[in-house]
Formats: C-alpha cells, structure tokens, sequence
C-alpha cells in the first residue's frame, strides 16, 4: 500500500478546505488536499449566489472569469404574488455576485497549490488511521488504489455528507427539521429580472423557498429548498419544483440545461469543531445560515481560520484539542450569535401560514428600513408580530 | 433498500441524512452498510426519490 507523510491531510476541496489548505500551506504546513471526484467544483450543488462583503477576509479579489452575474439587488416575493423590490442602497451586504461555482471553486484550489499544498483528485477517504487511541490521518482508495495518508492533523471539510467527524466521534446528526432537501435545474429561454435574486416564500416550498438566482440575460438558477419534516411522499421536491414552473408563465416555456439536488442544513452549528488531530470546518460543522442556505462565506472564513491555527500548531508541534480550540473560539466569535438566531427564526417561520407571510412581506416592503437584513427584518416583523420573535427576542 | 441507479445524483443528500451512518458515497457508487434500520430518511430526503423500501414497491 502506498502510504504519505505531511503536517495537514485536508478531506474535500470545496470552498473550506481549499482555503484552509491555503492558510496552512502558507503557514508552512506540509499539506495534502484530497478530493473523491474527478472535478473541483462539479458536478453543481449550489444556487450560486454570494454577499460581497466577506471576499476581502479571505483575500479574493472579485474575478470575471468566476463572476456570472453582478447583482443591484433581491426581490422577496410573497405568496401572494405581492413582490419586495430591495436595491444595492438597501441591502448593501447582502447583495452579491451569482458565481460559477466550477470556476470558483477550482481558483480557490488553485490558491492553495500555488500557496504549496498538494491536490490529490478521484481521492476518497474511507476512515481514520487510529496511533494509540489517537487520529494519526485517513485511510482512501486513490484511483482504485488502498492508500494511507499520515498526518499531524485532519481537516473534516467534506461538506454535508460529515462522515469524517462522525468517524471521530463527533455527533453531526441532523433532525428532519433542520434539513433542506433541494432541487434546482438551470434554465434558459426564461423571462428575469437579470440583475436581480429572487426569494419566493410560502407553500410553493415548505419550510423553504424557491429562488431564481440569474446568470445572464435569460438564464438563471431556478431551484427549490423544502424541509425534510414537510415532505410527504418520495420525489415530492421535484414535483414542487415542476409545478412552480409550471405555474410562472416567465418560466414556463424555459428550457432546462442542468438539473442539480442536493441536501442543506438548516440547524445550529455543531457544539464542537476540534479534537485532538481534528478540526471540522464548513458545512461539515452544519455552519450555515438557516434562514438563507448559505454557506459558501462561513466555510471560505472558516477555512482561513482553520488554516491560521494549524500554522501556529505546526510551529508549537501541538495539534491537541486544547492548541486547536483557538478556531473554534474564533469563528463561533465571528459568527455563531447570527448563525443561531437564524435558525430560531427559520423554527418560527417554516410553518407560518402563506396569508401571514403575505402580511410581513407587506409590513417590511412599507417600514422603509434603511439598510435590510435577516436582522433588520426581524426588527420589523418584532413590531407586527411580536409572538413570532418571542422566544429570541433578545437577540434582535 | 434500493436504489434506482437510473435516478440517482449521486448528490449526498442521502448520506448526510442518514441518522445511523449506514449510507456512503465512494464517488457515485451509493453503499448501504450494516447499520441501516430502514427508517426510511433516506427515502424521504431523495429530491428525485431514487431510493424505495424493498417492500414498498
Ligand atoms: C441546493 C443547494 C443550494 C445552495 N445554494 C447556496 C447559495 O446560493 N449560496 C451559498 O452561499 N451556499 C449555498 N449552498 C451551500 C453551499 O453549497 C455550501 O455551504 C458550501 O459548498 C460549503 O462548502 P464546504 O467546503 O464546506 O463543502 P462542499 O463544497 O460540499 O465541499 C466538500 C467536498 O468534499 C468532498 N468529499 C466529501 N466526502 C469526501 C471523502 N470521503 N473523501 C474525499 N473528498 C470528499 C466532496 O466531493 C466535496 O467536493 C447550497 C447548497 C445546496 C445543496
């Protein structure tokens, strides 16, 4: 069997991994990166949509070749058809780019092998190497081939699947509420909005929603997210889907030239992030905004984190829990309080009615907040629906 | 269970769903290990419903 040596085996080449392996490599660690499929970044699975905000944290300088679409703004659509239109002045953060993730993804690899880390790809890994009751790296198949790769540390960056940190014992289950199943299918021949996402809220994606998030004049990204819990029958995520289209006549006569599923947490973070030997980072640790799906920003943040502490560790020889848990301090400080409250409020409003939808829809698009987000808008719904916000009142 | 290889996306969602662990993606090859207790997650949590019980054919 082939076996390696290095500082850092990285498990997955998705937006976390790759930045940590970039932080680490930077840091001088000796880093591995292994990815199971023969693409970074395909097949899709993800809406594509991105804030501005946090790309100068990770040193990304916005590119036209993983650019798809420069976004003005969002528009929250009701239930009923009424539609918020929020522009760039309004939703300043929030508002971003739609990116190709193929492209995305392969320049924040690419950041990472020029920052010296090694990519191995059609790599999978399939458990842990165990020294003295201790994670000494993983164990894969590597092009059909048994191979060990030993390492001071593992980074569980294997997004929503999480086997790595379930192998160490980390709990990463997820309740039927706190799971988004999703199907989403590029469209062409569409009539859009093309700088513009769209949010539509209500039945037509229970405990979810449905976006359209635009890559070009008459293209975009038109998917659905519906909580597990509300799932009734086997394939009902597409049904929703084909019914929605089937229904918007500004889709209906699209086409589809990709058709993309897949599986988002919507639940709090995981309560631990590092062991000894082990750091989790992404969407692995269920770091994902419950409100919106998005995760891309948290994982790249992560990602650095991660790699910054790893490059401390490698100059300590220290890669206990204890050296380790200045990540998980770090990001829960960056982003945990918002990441919670989020999920509160995705608790609250997955089973509100479609005609109280349409009244906060209406309330918000008429309080003229000035600068709109999650937050804010649950500052106005506070207002007019105190008991919706009860029970985390505090934290608005 | 099984799997409608002609359905399947090979997108994960399954196995991240799993409460037991059972399911395992080797690239696009979906595994069913020895944990599984057929609580019927992974049969819901199928955006395309490429997953039935053997008996609910
Ligand atoms: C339908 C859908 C829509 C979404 N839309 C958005 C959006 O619009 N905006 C947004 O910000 N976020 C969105 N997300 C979430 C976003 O995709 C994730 O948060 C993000 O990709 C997380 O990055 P990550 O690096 O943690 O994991 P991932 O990007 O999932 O990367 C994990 C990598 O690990 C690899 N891997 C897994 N297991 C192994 C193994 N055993 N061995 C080797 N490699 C392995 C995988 O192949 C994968 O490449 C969406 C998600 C879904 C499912």
């Amino acid at each position: 069997m082939r076996t390696y040596e290095c500082d850092v085996v990285v498990v997955g080449a998705g937006p976390g991994g790759s930045v940590c392996a970039q932080y680490a490599a930077e840091g001088g660690c000796d880093v591995i990166m292994i990815e199971k499929r023969q693409e970074i970044g395909s097949p899709l699975r993800c809406g594509e949509g991105i804030s501005k905000a946090w790309l100068d944290e990770i040193g990304l300088t916005p590119d036209p070749r993983w650019i798809s679409a420069d976004m003005d703004g969002a528009i929250i659509v009701s239930p009923g058809g009424h539609r918020f239109k929020l522009d760039e002045s309004m939703a300043g953060n929030e508002v971003g780019y739609v990116v190709e993730r193929h492209l995305f993804d392969k320049e924040l690899a690419a950041r990472a092998a020029r920052a010296g880390a090694k990519i191995m790809m059609k790599t999978s890994a399939t458990s842990l190497i165990m020294k003295g009751g201790e994670i000494a790296g993983i164990k894969g198949i590597s092009f059909g081939e048994d191979i060990e790769i030993r390492a001071k540390c593992v980074v569980a960056a294997d997004g929503y699947e999480s086997q790595v940190a379930r192998w160490a014992g980390i709990e990463t289950k997820l309740k039927p509420s706190d799971i988004d199943t999703c199907l989403q299918y590029r469209m062409t021949n569409i009539e859009i909005e093309p700088t513009y996402c769209e949010f539509i809220l209500g039945s037509a994606a229970p405990g979810g929603y449905l976006w359209i998030f635009p890559k070009g004049r008459d293209t975009a990204n038109v998917g659905l997210g519906i909580i597990l819990s509300e799932i009734q029958k086997p394939g009902d995520v597409k049904r929703y889907l084909d019914e929605y289209i089937a229904s918007d006549p500004r889709l209906s006569k699209g086409q589809v030239l990709e058709v993309m599923s897949g599986a988002v947490s919507v639940s709090p973070p995981i309560d631990k992030t590092v062991m000894n030997n082990l750091i989790v980072v992404g969407d692995a640790a269920r770091v994902i905004d419950a409100m919106t799906g998005g995760g891309i920003c948290h994982a790249c943040r992560m990602g650095k984190y991660a790699g910054e502490v790893l490059s401390k560790c490698l100059s300590t020889g220290d890669f206990s829990k204890e050296a380790l848990m200045e990540y998980d301090v770090r990001w829960r400080d960056q982003f945990e309080d918002k990441l919670y409250r989020n999920w509160m409020a995705k608790e609250k409003f997955r089973s509100v009615s479609d005609k109280v939808l349409d009244d906060i829809v209406l309330a918000i698009s008429e309080a003229n907040v000035e600068n709109v987000n999650v937050y804010s808008l649950l500052k106005v719904i506070k207002d007019k629906y105190p008991e919706l916000v009860a029970e985390f009142e505090d934290m608005i | 269970m099984i799997l409608d290889v002609d359905k399947c996306m090979h997108c994960g969602a399954c196995v991240g769903s799993c409460p037991f662990n059972a399911i395992f993606l080797r690239e696009i090859i979906l595994e069913f290990n020895d944990s599984c207790t057929r609580c019927g997650r992974c049969v819901k949590v199928c955006p395309v419903g490429a997953i039935t019980m053997e008996d609910d054919s």
